[in-house]
């Protein structure tokens, strides 16, 4: 009973202490509630890269004036830039292979007599999905321009309509389909793995950096001779950092929304508590890496190292997973973003809660454990 | 038998304490006792082990081998009982330069179980005991040097230990200052503390009530400091020193 009124005024003040380091050294706090911000930003336009003046290859056996008015719209907009128009859709298969164009517009032959007549009328959009996520931008851009002037036409004809009698159909039925690469991906399938990226990598190095600074200062002697326990310390470290992760989380779910238009189809609660458990899983693991350092330069770049690569490439952000070769599988199993990448795509584009996402949360919360309990006892391994 | 040398006023007993990292003795079969309330000085060489002792004895690091109790606890079982009895202030600064005077004694206050109260008081007597009232709002790193000095030492007191171990307190420090440092060790000798401390300037060995020399792992010398020159037939305890050290160290001192 007395042991534990001790342990909770020592941990009051630990608190409150980190709490003054984390305040007063403004420069740094800045620097990382703003950091993860910025970096998906700049992330985020890096990877949605090229969707601006797409190559596009028309094929318009019968040119007409809806085919014509159709290609006048492409040729329009800044998002594409018309490359060719040939006649026959043999000739689009070299120009594909060489690159020259990474999305073909097909009329169908009868395109514009199938309109005449009010009869479906088809367009096929094929496009170049080496880059699967330009792919199915630019597949969507497509696919607008090719919206917006059926809707036009629909406005059209139903103000003919009002005055004599015609039966519209559906007037264009686009057809998409991928090249090379036939699954497409969303370009929202980034941004959770982004949020894993920057969250994790600022976090590690919240802690790492603040104990191995206690190391170098001396002030961490001192409080290795006081009474205080070793879970004391690491939770004093540990929870007010928390709190910063957290701000940073919910700093990058609402960039996510404004700037990426990426949904949150789940809950939005769970999202957020998931993320505050991906954050504590990496300052614990900041943590251990801390306790294995003297200096704060070494866990700064164990931190980066630790965190980026893995995360980077084993996580399934901007790799897939399935195929990659059974090691680096395995090892993926380890990195913590990989968890959390799942859980964060699984809340935000699938809308699925705990009910399917209990073994990644489970798996995310075991790491945090073993982590913290990893930490207290190289603290304890000092006194040996 | 410890508990009663305790009684007795003896607050440090070590005997033949050893710590080997691998095949190396840092301390090889170390004995001593402190009296209550005496100044011991623990001298020696960069690497003779002290501060491998001084770990031992702070609950840091495991014996190898060998006895201590400190404030009458077994420094193999009874470390947190330890650390709650005793004061640490190292060579290396241990305030936080980040958070004022204040707040600093009140984190060290809160670590050692005081109340709100007893914090309260024993800051403002600190402060004024040091002439740091004007600076209590004040970040230590903008206060000068001995001054941080000095108010390390009395954080280090402020939970009113039996024992304060003071590792190299005053190196770096001027030599006024380290004089008025010494005034604070006296003054806490006399209230009772007993006084660990090392250090590497041989004239505050002269300040000791005892003082123990340690040469490559083992104690050379132990005593008051008449005692000792007296033995080595020695002026100083500089002179002490270096007839110890001499025949281990293979480049006497320039």
């Amino acid at each position: 009973m007395n042991a534990r009124r001790i342990s909770l005024t020592a941990l009051r003040g630990l608190l409150i202490k980190e709490t003054y380091h984390i305040l007063r050294d403004r420069r740094t706090l800045v620097v990382i509630t703003l950091l993860p911000i910025l970096q998906v930003i700049l992330f985020g336009y890096a990877i949605r890269t090229d969707v601006r003046r797409v190559r596009l290859a028309i094929v318009d056996p019968t040119p007409d004036h809806t085919t014509l008015a159709l290609r006048a719209r492409f040729a329009a907009t800044d998002a594409f830039h018309v490359v060719a128009v040939v006649a026959e859709a043999a000739d689009l298969d070299p120009m594909f292979k060489r690159g020259m164009a990474q999305e073909a517009v097909v009329f169908d032959p009868s395109f514009a007599q199938s309109l005449g007549r009010g009869l479906p009328a088809r367009v096929l959009v094929i496009t170049d999905a080496t880059e699967p996520n330009a792919g199915s931008i630019a597949q969507s851009y497509a696919l607008s321009v090719i919206d917006g002037y059926e809707r036009e036409l629909r406005a059209a004809s139903s103000a003919i309509r009002s005055r004599e009698i015609v039966v519209p159909g559906a007037l264009i039925v686009p057809e998409v389909r991928m090249q090379f690469n036939p699954t497409r991906e969303s370009s929202n399938l980034f941004v959770p793995g982004l949020m894993a990226f920057v969250l994790t990598i600022i976090s590690s190095l919240m802690t790492a950096i603040s104990l191995t600074r206690e190391k170098e200062t001396g002030t961490m002697e001192a409080l290795l001779v006081s009474p205080l326990r070793p879970w004391q310390i690491i939770v004093g470290k540990v929870a007010p950092y928390l709190v910063v992760g957290f701000l940073s989380v919910l700093g990058v779910i609402v960039e996510a929304r404004v700037i990426f238009h990426v949904p949150v189809h789940g809950s939005a609660t769970l999202l957020l508590g998931e993320g505050l458990l991906f954050i504590l899983v990496s300052l614990s693991l900041g943590i251990l890496i801390s306790a294995q350092t003297t200096s704060q330069r070494v866990a700064m770049f164990a931190a980066l190292v630790g965190t980026m690569l893995p995360t980077l490439l084993l996580s399934g952000f901007i790799f897939p997973l399935e195929s990659m070769p059974w090691a680096l599988q395995a090892i993926s199993y380890i990195v913590p973003a990989r968890w959390f990448v799942t859980v964060a795509r699984g809340i935000m584009l699938k809308g699925i809660g705990l009910a399917y996402l209990w073994r990644e949360t489970m798996v995310l919360a075991a790491m945090a454990l073993v982590l913290l309990v990893l930490s207290t006892r190289s603290f304890h391994e000092r006194l040996e | 038998m410890t508990r009663a040398l305790e009684a007795e006023g003896v607050a440090i007993i070590a005997r033949d304490l050893t710590r080997r990292f691998g095949t190396f003795t840092a301390c090889d079969r170390i004995s001593f006792d402190v009296r209550a309330g005496e100044v011991f000085g623990f001298l020696g060489a960069n690497g003779a082990g002290k501060t491998t002792a001084i770990r031992m004895l702070t609950g840091l690091l495991l014996p190898t081998s060998g006895q201590a109790t400190v404030a009458g606890h077994d420094v193999y079982t009874e470390s947190e009982a330890i650390k709650r009895h005793i004061g640490y202030m190292s060579q290396r600064f241990s305030l936080y330069e980040d958070l004022t005077v204040t707040e600093n004694v009140r984190l060290y206050g809160g670590i050692y179980d005081l109340d709100n109260r007893q914090i309260r008081d024993r800051t403002a007597a600190m402060l004024s005991r040091l002439g740091l009232t004007r600076a209590a709002r004040d970040l230590v790193r903008d206060i000068p040097l001995g001054w941080r000095q000095k108010l390390a030492f009395s954080v280090a007191l402020l939970h009113e230990p039996r024992i304060v171990f003071l590792d190299e307190p005053t190196s770096g420090v001027d030599p006024i200052t380290r004089r008025q440092f010494w005034e604070l060790i006296y003054e806490a000798a006399s209230s009772g503390t007993t006084v660990f401390v090392t250090t590497h300037y041989m004239d505050e060995a002269e300040y000791c009530d005892r003082i123990s020399i340690m040469v490559a792992g083992r104690i050379g010398a132990i005593g008051t400091p008449s005692e000792l020159k007296q033995q080595f037939g020695a002026h100083s305890i500089d002179d002490v020193f270096v007839r110890l050290a001499r025949p281990v160290q293979e480049s006497p001192r320039p």
